[in-house]
């Protein structure tokens, strides 16, 4: 059996001297989907930041079962980790396509690249009508879709994802996580999802963990905590 | 009113040499939010290096390369062991040390070349060029090089992916670790760009107000003046405010107060623009809430 493609053991996790997570674990199955569950505030977006090492950790990530021994945000990066993070992180004064491009900014493959410029413009149409423009003018979930697109061009074999459908009408969320079961299932990204939509996330994925105030208050199978009835109820909030 | 060309013309050359000096200024300044008062300083030292070279037999235009590759590797270098350290200290010490960078050049300068003014060739030497008779050959040369200098730079981060990472760097410093750039190092290569750009100022401006340790020390005031009028945060503005600093400094000097003086236009613009309109002429204003 392949090892895990990310694997946390008592993660911890610190902004400046103050802890905020306090040993968490988790994993995400190669090719598979995870899901972290929680209120705001429970240290979802945390976990995610000290995966890209954008802040202090302690404990251990592995990563394709060896310890992932990178140490800055870049070289995580370069391990073929995206990272779509919370606000998106548009370069604003950008051009849609200078977005993509930096996406594609480390590989050297440039044929490859050319090629996953087309197929993100496939699954998101919209950017390439848009190629020209400021990226700062796209709406919100234009500027969701660039975030993907531009995580999508690394190539990545993980994609971590920071509340995708943050302040997106239905419809649009409905679009873009129709997406990321594609990019799932037929590019073989596996996905780990920060999500406050249970619904949609626990439908997606197949593994799930519920975060709170920076603990792990249950974790598994996905449909497991889907029907568990108390689960639902006290943190799933239907 | 040839007089009045002649003066245009002449302040149109110096104010190349300001214009890509605010440019390195404003480079370095997008990325960091910091003015590096050592520019000025590191240009003077640049253009001693091209003047020991071409005294010691190098042909002028060998030695021209020579010291902007050199000015590159001294930039980034600087960077990387004297700034670099101080990038999460408060704003103030980043200043002390520019500061402190500037004593330190000029120092040298004095000590390795002596206080003696010197006399540095134009590689444009000769007549003046196909009867433009406003312009000696040097300030039509200097002019001429001030724009290879900007379509360079202008085509360097327009068209090329390491350019689009720098201006990402500059931009958005999360998102583009994010992506795989190696931000700390984009900061170097600026500071290496600026550098080399400065040399190039240096050694168009020493045949004009020669070669001495102090001689970059008004240069660097008009050209602060220059990119405060175009607005410090805008690259294109800051080289046409270098222009029109350039233009405005030789006229206010010959007809209004005189060669002694004229330093002080650079102040008065700064102050003006500062009171009147602080984000430049085409700057872009930040509102912050507090």
């Amino acid at each position: 059996m392949t090892p895990p493609i990310l694997e946390a053991r008592a993660l911890e996790a610190f902004y400046g001297a103050v802890q905020v997570i306090f040993g968490v674990d988790f994993l995400v199955e190669d090719g598979g989907v995870t899901t972290l569950l929680g209120a705001n505030g429970a240290g979802k977006t945390t976990i995610l930041r000290a995966i890209s090492a954008m802040i202090r950790r302690a404990g251990r990530i592995d990563f394709r079962g060896a310890p992932m021994a990178a140490r800055a945000t870049e070289d995580v990066a370069r391990l073929g980790v995206a990272h779509v993070p919370d606000g998106r992180g548009t370069f604003t004064d950008l051009t849609v396509e200078e977005n993509l491009r930096l996406g594609a900014y480390i590989r050297k493959d440039r044929n490859e690249v050319k090629a996953d410029f087309e197929r993100v413009f496939g699954y998101f149409p919209r950017l390439a009508e848009r190629r020209r423009q400021q990226a700062g003018t796209l709406s919100g979930g234009e500027q969701q879709m660039l975030a993907i697109a531009r995580a999508l061009l690394l190539r990545p074999s993980l994609l971590l994802l920071d509340e995708p459908s943050f302040g997106l009408a239905p419809l649009i969320v409905a679009d873009i996580f129709k997406i990321l079961r594609a990019i799932n299932r037929t590019d073989r990204v596996s996905l780990l999802i920060v999500e406050q939509n249970a619904n949609l996330a626990l439908e997606l994925a197949d593994r799930a963990y519920l975060i709170e105030t920076g603990r792990v208050v249950i974790g598994g199978p996905a449909a497991t905590i889907r029907n568990d009835d108390s689960v639902r109820r006290a943190y799933l909030g239907y | 009113m040839v007089e009045f060309l002649h003066q245009f013309a002449s302040g149109l050359a110096l104010g190349g040499v300001y214009a890509i000096t605010a440019l390195a200024l404003v480079m370095i300044y997008q990325a960091t939010h910091l003015v590096n008062f050592a520019q000025g300083e590191m240009a003077m030292f640049s253009t001693y290096f091209a003047w020991k070279l071409i005294d010691s037999g190098t042909p002028y235009w060998l030695a021209f390369v020579a010291t902007v590759l050199v000015s590159f590797v001294a930039g980034l270098l600087i960077q990387r062991f004297v700034v670099r350290p101080f990038a999460r200290a408060p704003i103030l010490a980043s200043v002390i040390v520019f500061i402190g960078l500037a004593f330190i050049f000029n120092a040298m300068a004095g000590w390795l070349y002596g206080y003696t003014i010197q006399s540095f060739d134009s590689p444009f030497p000769g007549r003046p060029w196909y009867g433009n008779v406003y312009m000696s050959a040097h300030e039509s040369g200097a002019v001429l090089v001030t724009f290879a200098v900007l379509a360079l730079v202008y085509g360097f981060f327009r068209f090329t992916p390491l350019g689009l990472a720098m201006r990402a760097s500059a931009q958005n410093p999360v998102s583009s670790r994010l992506v795989g750039i190696r931000v700390g190092w984009m900061l170097a290569i600026g500071w290496g760009l600026a550098a080399a750009i400065g040399s190039v100022a240096g050694m168009m401006a020493a045949p004009i107000v020669y070669l001495d340790p102090n001689m970059m020390s008004g240069i660097l005031l008009y050209s602060f003046a220059g990119a405060v009028l175009g607005g410090i945060d805008n690259p294109w503005g800051a080289v046409l405010g270098g222009f029109v600093v350039g233009v405005l400094e030789n006229l206010v000097g010959a007809y209004l107060v005189g060669a002694e003086v004229k330093l002080s236009v650079a102040l008065v613009i700064i102050v003006g623009v500062l009171v009147v309109r602080p984000s430049g002429l085409f700057g872009r204003r930040i509102v912050a809430r507090v």
